[in-house]
């Protein structure tokens, strides 16, 4: 059972670490614009290069 | 209502307290933005004009954020957006910063109550498994280690409800969940420090974790919808270029405006104050305040109008009266008493709340006395009481109705309508009549080519690079219609635009033009040139392509049309007659009003559809309304629903979806009831436990979550 002692802690920092993650994501504006992000890959970057 | 209906202030250039090599932000809404492309055009193009340092496209909002030095106007930068090929408007400073936080606040809500949830089922499930002793006694302190704070910050949007509707002695959906967690958290720490074998911590932060997700995704289509709203805002004056005693214009706001400034209003500039016409002449489109399509001249002396747009010359206006004196600030006192009736409106949530909550709470009390009465102790009777109130908690009933609409609001902004809530979806699905305004609402509102079939192919190109130039109406109207047609825009040398005569470039050693006819030419129409050549282009108001099918599938799901219309009565019944249906001209914004309030009066629910300022009461004062996103700021902020595009179908559809919405809403209430009547017989006799709890809990919100993603496909 002292494997619990080690492990429950264990557990809490993980999920912490996670909701802590999600909140830094939400104020430095992650999800602002995800319809951007999925369209932004397809930028091609040369295109400039090519005179267009 | 007053005040948020009237042009608001606009991002300004820097102020004078500005210290010069700060880059100050600025954000224009762009439309236009569709593609991966136009980002990196607007981006790239933008980040080229010298004192723009950084420039970015949200994508979501439609809108770009440009910072730049101060000495660079707004009106430079929707130039250069402009020379890009978008159409842009200054954005309000940040219009959603309120919903926006609302909606943030639930998530952080719920990400912190998923954190508790799973936490405290991880410690849960050894519990069920058999743990006893020290470690249950371990587990469920742990548990409420955890779950005491979880519930403290989580609950909050429940308890301040709550709170809200007992001080005014009403009851809502969040009385019972309120009494329910906290009746269960505070039993649950009783049983924890006696050692006791049962606690709901879990039972307690699951339900908050799926009420949450109920209210987080409600919250989320009013973003969604208010930002797409918010997108298509901005065609009214937001101010005016105040021509100052020493000669120089300056930037005004138009709530700053005062009686007595001379305004300088430039051709396809919309004024922001009423005024009278000191120098030039010129024609100006009135459909906004009128709903008459032909612009109509104006002359020195003249009376024109807040919300009018300048179509010709530049004109210098006195202004006479501004703010709250413009004819526009009554039509929006004439909304703010109409939108009083809206919302007198009872959610289908709050409906069932207004049974439930009593049934529940008397539920729980019967069987806590009936206990007593069988002779259980006080703490047993109330363990019972505690079990019946989780488990006949709203769960499914608060995912019910918001994850039905969320679903269905999806379906429906992919087929281009923006609903703005929950409650317009409900109301939707009850209408019976349909009233439509005719210009910009059954016609497109903007002046296109009549027949283009004189133009030869090279010279539609030339045309089309031509107008694509010029920002004048009718300019646009020849791109909508080329670009359409799938025409490609010849290169040009350097282009001249003239105000108020044209645009001239070379073409081929010759010179090309659209100008203005000579003379007083009838209607609307401007002479293609190029050498010798001259060509006439009309244009007209035309009707939305699918007009008679809408009508038509608005007839076959048992709503009658009318249309009403503060155009000329023989336009208006003539077009009405084709259509085979009822129609009315010459209303002004009271009689339309009035007309609606004998429908209501009747008994009859009516949807009204309508674009212009004269529209604005008739929309607010509907039992519900849809305007079309060419409309007024006033019209968008008092319709329910925005549809985009040029097709009229999105209306038909709406009506379509939120009847299949509500049927699939009361499946959920349905499904949630039968779970309960199984459930509580079990829960009043005692024999459930935590874990029954949780997984009952669990699979109700399953169900009524999977049966509201068939409606993902409703309107398609």
């Amino acid at each position: 059972m002292n494997i619990l002692g080690f492990l429950i802690p264990l557990a809490l920092l993980m999920g912490l670490t996670g909701l802590g993650a999600f909140f830094w994501a939400m104020r430095s504006g992650q999800f602002e614009d995800l319809d951007g992000a999925a369209n932004r890959i397809l930028i091609d970057e040369d295109e400039e290069a090519n005179g267009q | 209502m007053t005040v948020s209906a009237l042009p608001s202030q606009a991002q300004d250039e820097a102020g004078p307290g500005i210290a010069p090599q700060l880059a100050i932000d600025s954000r224009f809404t762009v439309p236009g933005i569709r593609c991966a492309g136009c980002i990196g055009k607007i981006e790239r193009g933008l980040s080229q004009v010298p004192g723009v340092t950084r420039a970015r496209v949200n994508f979501s909002a439609k809108r770009v954020a440009v910072s730049h030095a101060p000495a660079l106007s707004d009106d430079v930068l929707i130039e250069e957006l402009r020379k890009l090929g978008f159409e842009a408007q200054r954005a309000a400073e940040n219009p959603l910063g309120r919903d926006d936080k609302e909606t943030r606040s639930l998530l952080r809500a719920l990400a912190v109550a998923g954190f508790g949830m799973m936490n405290i089922m991880l410690l849960s499930v050894s519990v069920w498994s058999g743990a006893d002793g020290e470690t249950r006694e371990l587990f469920h302190w742990l548990s409420a280690l955890i779950a005491i704070p979880v519930i403290a910050y989580s609950g909050r949007p429940f308890f301040a409800s709550a709170a809200m509707a007992l001080r005014y002695r009403r009851t809502n959906m969040d009385v019972p969940i309120s009494i329910g967690i906290v009746l269960a958290t505070g039993l649950s720490l009783w049983e924890t420090a006696t050692g006791g074998a049962h606690a709901y911590f879990d039972g307690a932060v699951m339900l908050l974790f799926f009420l949450l997700a109920g209210r987080a995704l409600d919250a989320t289509m009013r973003s969604r919808a208010r930002s797409g709203i918010a997108a298509l805002l901005g065609r009214m004056g937001r101010g005016a270029h105040v021509l100052d005693t020493d000669g120089t214009t300056q930037w005004t706001e138009a709530d700053r405006l005062a009686p007595g400034m001379m305004m300088l209003v430039v051709a396809g500039e919309s004024l922001a104050a009423d005024g009278e016409i000191v120098e030039g002449s010129t024609t100006i489109d009135a459909s906004m305040l009128t709903g008459e399509s032909e612009p109509r001249p104006a002359v020195p002396g003249d009376l024109i109008h807040a919300g009018m747009i300048n179509l010709g010359n530049p004109v210098r206006v006195r202004v006479t009266a501004a703010a709250q004196d413009t004819a526009i600030a009554d039509i929006a006192r004439l909304m703010d008493e109409a939108g009083q009736s809206r919302s007198r409106y009872v959610r289908v949530a709050d409906r069932a709340a207004r049974f439930y909550a009593p049934a529940v709470h008397s539920l729980a009390a019967f069987s806590f006395v009936g206990w007593m009465v069988a002779g259980a102790g006080v703490h047993q009777s109330l363990l019972v009481a505690v079990a019946v109130l989780i488990i006949t908690c709203p769960c499914a009933l608060g995912l019910a109705v918001p994850a039905a609409q969320v679903v269905a609001s999806g379906a429906l902004l992919r087929k281009g309508l923006l609903i703005k809530d929950g409650s317009a979806l409900e109301r939707l699905a009850e209408v019976d009549r349909a009233v439509f305004d005719k210009t910009g609402t059954l016609t497109l509102g903007e002046p296109r080519p009549v027949d283009l079939s004189a133009l030869a192919p090279d010279e539609c190109r030339t045309v089309l690079a031509l107008a694509q130039s010029s920002r004048h109406p009718l300019s646009r109207g020849l791109v909508q219609a080329l670009q359409a047609a799938g025409v490609e825009p010849a290169a040009l040398g350097p282009v001249d635009e003239t105000v108020g005569e044209g645009v001239r470039a070379r073409v081929d050693g010759e010179v090309a033009a659209l100008l203005r006819p000579d003379g007083a030419a009838e209607g609307l129409t401007v002479d293609f040139v190029h050498g010798a050549r001259r060509v006439r282009i009309a244009f007209n108001d035309p009707q939305r392509p699918d007009v008679a099918e809408t009508i038509a599938a608005l007839g076959a799901m048992g709503v009658t049309s009318r249309i009403l219309s503060g155009d000329r009565d023989g336009a208006v019944r003539a077009l009405a007659e084709d259509l085979g249906l009822e129609g009315q001209g010459g209303m002004q914004p009271a009689d339309k009003l009035d007309v609606l309030q004998r429908l209501a009066e009747a008994g009859h629910h009516t949807l009204m559809i309508g674009d212009g300022l004269n529209d604005g009461p008739a929309l607010a004062g509907a039992h519900v309304s849809i305007a079309p996103g060419g409309a007024s700021d006033v019209s968008q902020q008092a319709a329910d629903a925005v549809f985009v595009g040029e097709r009229l179908m999105p209306v038909a559809l709406a009506v379509k979806v939120s009847r299949r919405t509500m049927a699939v809403v009361r499946q959920n209430f349905a499904l949630a009831i039968g779970y309960n009547t199984l459930a509580v017989p079990l829960a009043i006799l005692g024999v459930v436990t935590p874990l029954i709890a949780a997984v009952a809990m669990s699979l109700s919100s399953l169900i009524v979550v999977g049966n509201s993603l068939r409606l993902a496909r409703a309107a398609g």
